[in-house]
């Protein structure tokens, strides 16, 4: 067992708790924060992955903006700050059942793909990652288009977010 | 070295759970945190097949940015109706909000 | 232009007339009439230079002008029509082309054309006169006939009608134009359609006329069907006239020549109202006087003596159908001078002349006096298209009388209301005058004694002394009846106001009648006998010479015997003077000693053929064929089937339709549908984590039949 793989299991189950700390608690802001933890351990899971970028954009829009809307949401819809009620709807068991069965057909396709136990390859020297992700983000050849189409997505959900809770008083 | 199996695993796992959260919770914000899980499941497994890979094809990274602006389009959208409808009815639980029907 | 050609195109100036006029000019009187009087003249033209140039040919008999086409395939031979101008259609040209164009010019004043339309005039009615303002005070004038463009079209076709008759080479086209004329006769009889008497007349001549008619197409039928040709010049040579005459028919053991005669015959008893088809004559003088002057005297009529005078060298193979003829011919003559005597209508009594004259020469055929036939046609077309103009131009005078004093109650047309109308029509009267002789026979300065003359004497001299003696006896009467009309017409004072206010016709009416008359005295002179007395030998008998070249042997010439000479002239002038003297002091139909019901109603012959034919006729069609056949039989068999196909259709309707396809099919397919709506619609609970739920459940089970049977394992 390397390092590397310690620190991954570690992290793997940081995650993994937290997620199901995310589904399970009753106060919803607990679940915001738990929400918050689980979202750094993907950060970490990408800095692992030597994508570093994406685990400072992780921690920056994810945690930062993300995470603080959903308390906001929690804050703005209680009635009073008590926690009210059971936190399942009455067919929890049912929604479990499927996800064990996405859980265990997943793994179950995963099985079959040869590729799995591929190991990592080294970076090449002087491969600036982020670089070349910008790079692909503006070259014309690249992704510069859906790169622009998601900008103007994000416009169009700005634009819808501020009419649907506009609050007309 | 961790096998790519690992991660692909741990991303089927997070998935999992957030689809119970999405399934399972009454709150309707609950179940807006449910699917930020599913997305950020999504953006492990394709960040661990971009670094498994080719590497010099920055496709996957390109991808997982564009998962982040979509999840964060479709969370300020999702909160939004959220706190629209309970301004109306009063209410977040999903249950609750089940006029559509015959 | 060949002759040939020239025959050709005689009769088509008046279709041409015809077609243009219906078509083209209906509307403008002037026109009109132009188009049919230059028509006319055209074809009077072209019958002339045919004449002239027939009068050239020596022994036109053999050699006549002919042309023929081939015109109906038929197996492996052509049926042929052409043209045909022997001596005999030589002459009938020449008289026909005068009369028609002399009548189609004495239309024009006769339909009053140049007069104002009259205020109450209908298309269909007489005209009766229009109100015109002159010097301040208004009187009535004839007004012009509304339907003037009609006439002439239709008097166009007829002589287009009649001219295909003289100049076809074949019975074909001669029974064609037959039948035009019959047609023409009929629209112009009944030219007046809203009166009710002028359309039963034209009923009753078409209908009589058609019973002949039929009778000579089954002739000509049975003659194609034994010779296999109906050309004249083919028919007329040795050869088939033997076969003709030696094939027997199988009819009451005539031979075929004897039955087809027959049969050719009464058609032309039909057209030319012999014994007994001539009951449609006198009615037929409701049309206009022009309608009865050239169908009814000049042409049409004669067209039935001519079709026997063409025919002659079959008809006089058998002599049992030659005795039939001469009979009726001699009776209907003696009949029908008995009739007129008796009759006030002045067309009337020159209708039943008609009848009788065309007896004369039916005899005359009948005894096989061709020449003296074919004489007293030609004569007879003159001098009676005259008389009737005549009596036109005397009724126009009395109209213009009646108009004067605006009393219609008064009948401008019988003769006891004329009277004294020498004074006041002289040139009618002089012409009429001069017609009338003609129609008695007075002696040498009229065409008509020289015809009736010849008739006579051939009686005689063959010996047939009951034809003689009819015939006698008839132009005593012809005389008698004649003098009678002129006297009460013409002679002695006006007996009405209307006759003292009639006057004389403008010149387009005037003059026909003098160039009429002309031919009325002097073509007699043409057929002087050689023998005769003074004057024979003088002038060739031209018309012997040159009619009889047409019968392949030249008749011969009747011995001359003055007993038949001495028999019409007096029996001509004797009439003459007994009808004057009987008629200068008779006023009224009381004093009229003639007046005997019997021939006043014509020997009620119309009431016998309404009992006998026409009454039956009725009952056929309305009751029999209408009441039983059609609505008690035919509609029966129908309502039969009303109920049975409604009770087909309701049961089908209540038993099929309405539970199977409406409440099975249509209705059933609708509640199926309902119901299992309403059993899934519970799936739709408006909450999406169901929703979602479902969608998974189905993700998987998709996904696993999918990687289980699809991406084979």
């Amino acid at each position: 067992m390397t390092a590397e793989q310690i620190i991954f299991l570690l992290v793997a189950f940081f995650t993994l708790g937290s997620g199901f700390m995310v589904v399970t608690t009753r106060n919803l802001i607990h679940a915001a924060l738990w929400l918050i933890s689980t979202l750094f351990g993907v950060a970490v899971i990408f800095a692992l992955l030597d994508a570093g970028f994406l685990a400072v954009v992780q921690v920056v829009v994810y945690i930062g903006a993300i995470a603080i809307l959903f308390i906001f949401a929690v804050m703005l819809t209680r009635k009073d700050m008590r926690d009210q009620g059971p936190q399942m709807n009455r067919n929890w068991w049912f929604g479990a059942l499927i996800s064990l069965l996405t859980f265990g057909g997943l793994y179950f396709l995963l099985q079959g793909w040869n590729g799995l136990s591929k190991t990592v390859t080294e970076i090449p020297s002087g491969f600036d990652a982020v670089s070349e992700l910008g790079n692909a983000l503006v070259s014309p050849d690249a992704y510069v288009l859906p790169f622009e189409v998601a900008s103007v997505l994000l416009v169009a959900a700005l634009v819808g977010a501020v009419y649907v809770a506009f609050n007309r008083k | 070295m961790v096998p790519l199996s690992w991660y692909l695993i741990l991303a089927a796992a997070l998935f999992s759970v957030g689809l119970f959260g999405a399934l399972s919770r009454r709150n309707a914000v609950a179940i807006l945190l449910g699917i930020e899980l599913m997305l950020n499941a999504v953006n492990i497994n394709l960040a661990a097949f971009w670094r498994y890979g080719n590497v010099m094809n920055m496709a996957g990274q390109v991808f997982a940015i564009i998962v982040f602006a979509v999840a964060a389009a479709e969370v300020a959208v999702g909160l939004a109706l959220v706190i629209s409808v309970y301004r109306q009815r009063n209410t977040v639980i999903a249950d609750d909000i089940d006029i559509l029907k015959w | 232009m060949t002759t040939e050609t020239l025959i050709w195109l005689i009769p088509l100036p008046p279709v041409l007339a015809f077609f243009l006029i219906v078509l083209f000019t209906n509307k403008n009187k002037a026109l009109s009439h132009t188009l049919a009087v230059g028509a006319a003249f055209l074809s009077w033209l072209g019958s002339m230079i045919v004449f002239a140039r027939a009068l050239g040919v020596e022994h036109l008999g053999e050699q006549p002008f002919e042309s023929s086409i081939n015109w109906l395939p038929l197996a492996d031979i052509w049926f042929r029509i052409g043209v045909l101008v022997d001596p005999l259609s030589a002459v009938t040209l020449f008289f026909v082309a005068w009369t028609v164009l002399m009548i189609f010019i004495y239309s024009i004043g006769y339909h009053n054309y140049g007069q104002p339309e009259g205020e109450h005039d209908h298309k269909g009615l007489p005209p009766h006169g229009a109100t015109v303002e002159e010097h301040g005070h208004k009187h009535v004038v004839p007004s012009v006939e509304p339907m003037y463009s009609r006439f002439f079209a239709f008097i166009a076709l007829f002589a287009f009608g009649m001219y295909v008759l003289v100049v076809s080479d074949n019975l074909l086209t001669l029974f064609v134009g037959w039948e035009i004329m019959g047609l023409c006769s009929y629209l112009l009889i009944g030219f007046w359609y809203a009166k009710e008497s002028a359309r039963d007349a034209a009923v009753k001549a078409f209908m009589t006329t058609r019973v002949g008619d039929v009778f000579m197409l089954l002739g000509i039928v049975y003659l194609y069907s034994v010779t296999g040709t109906l050309t004249f010049r083919e028919i007329f040579t040795e050869d088939i006239l033997h076969t003709l005459a030696s094939v027997p028919s199988g009819f009451l053991g005539f031979s075929a020549a004897g039955l087809i005669g027959l049969l050719l015959f009464i058609g032309t008893v039909g057209k030319s109202a012999q014994f007994p088809l001539h009951v449609w004559l006198p009615d037929a003088m409701e049309g206009p006087t022009p309608v009865s002057a050239m169908i009814h005297a000049a042409t049409m009529v004669s067209a039935g003596v001519y079709a026997v005078l063409r025919m002659f060298p079959l008809i006089s193979l058998d002599p049992t159908t030659m005795s039939i003829i001469a009979f009726i011919g001699a009776f209907t003559a003696l009949f029908a001078a008995t009739t007129a005597v008796a009759q006030n209508d002045i067309k009337r009594v020159l209708a039943y002349s008609t009848i009788s004259q065309l007896g004369y020469m039916i005899a005359a055929l009948g005894i096989g006096a061709y020449v003296a036939a074919a004489f007293h046609l030609i004569t007879h077309a003159f001098f009676k298209a005259l008389l009737f103009l005549g009596s036109g131009s005397v009724i126009h005078g009395m109209e213009h009388g009646v108009l004067h004093t605006g009393n219609h109650h008064v009948d401008p047309q019988n003769i006891f209301n004329m009277g004294g109308l020498r004074k006041k029509m002289p040139v009618t009267f002089w012409t009429f005058l001069i017609g009338g002789l003609a129609l008695s026979g007075f002696p040498l300065v009229t065409a008509g004694f020289w015809s009736k003359d010849e008739i006579l004497a051939d009686a005689f001299g063959h010996g047939h002394w009951w034809v003689f003696t009819t015939l006698a006896l008839a132009a005593f009467l012809t005389a008698f009846y004649t003098m009678r009309q002129i006297t009460l017409t013409f002679l002695g004072e006006p007996r009405t106001q209307e006759a003292e206010h009639a006057q004389e016709t403008p010149w387009t009416m005037t003059v026909p009648l003098v160039i009429l008359s002309i031919f009325a005295i002097g073509f007699g002179w043409l057929g002087i006998p050689e023998h005769f007395p003074a004057l024979g030998g003088l002038i060739p008998n031209w018309i012997h010479e040159f009619v009889g070249g047409t019968l392949a042997e030249h008749p011969e010439a009747v011995e001359f015997n003055i007993l038949p000479l001495l028999t019409s002239l007096v029996v001509a002038l004797g009439g003459l003077y007994l009808g004057w003297l009987t008629y200068r002091g008779v006023n009224t139909p009381a004093e009229d000693a003639w007046q005997f019901p019997l021939l006043k109603n014509k020997y009620y012959f119309d009431e016998l053929y309404t009992s006998l034919f026409v009454k039956p006729a009725y009952w056929f069609a309305e009751t029999f064929i209408y009441k039983w056949m059609d609505k008690a039989f035919i509609d029966g068999i129908l309502h039969i089937f009303d109920p049975l196909t409604n009770g087909l259709g309701s049961f089908i309707r209540n038993y099929f339709d309405i539970p199977v396809i409406n409440r099975f099919f249509g209705d059933g397919s609708a509640d199926v549908t309902y119901w299992f709506g309403g059993k899934l619609r519970v799936i739709q609970t408006g909450r999406i984590q169901q929703y979602l739920m479902y969608a998974l459940v189905a993700f998987i089970a998709i996904g696993a039949a999918l990687y289980f049977f699809v991406f084979s394992m």
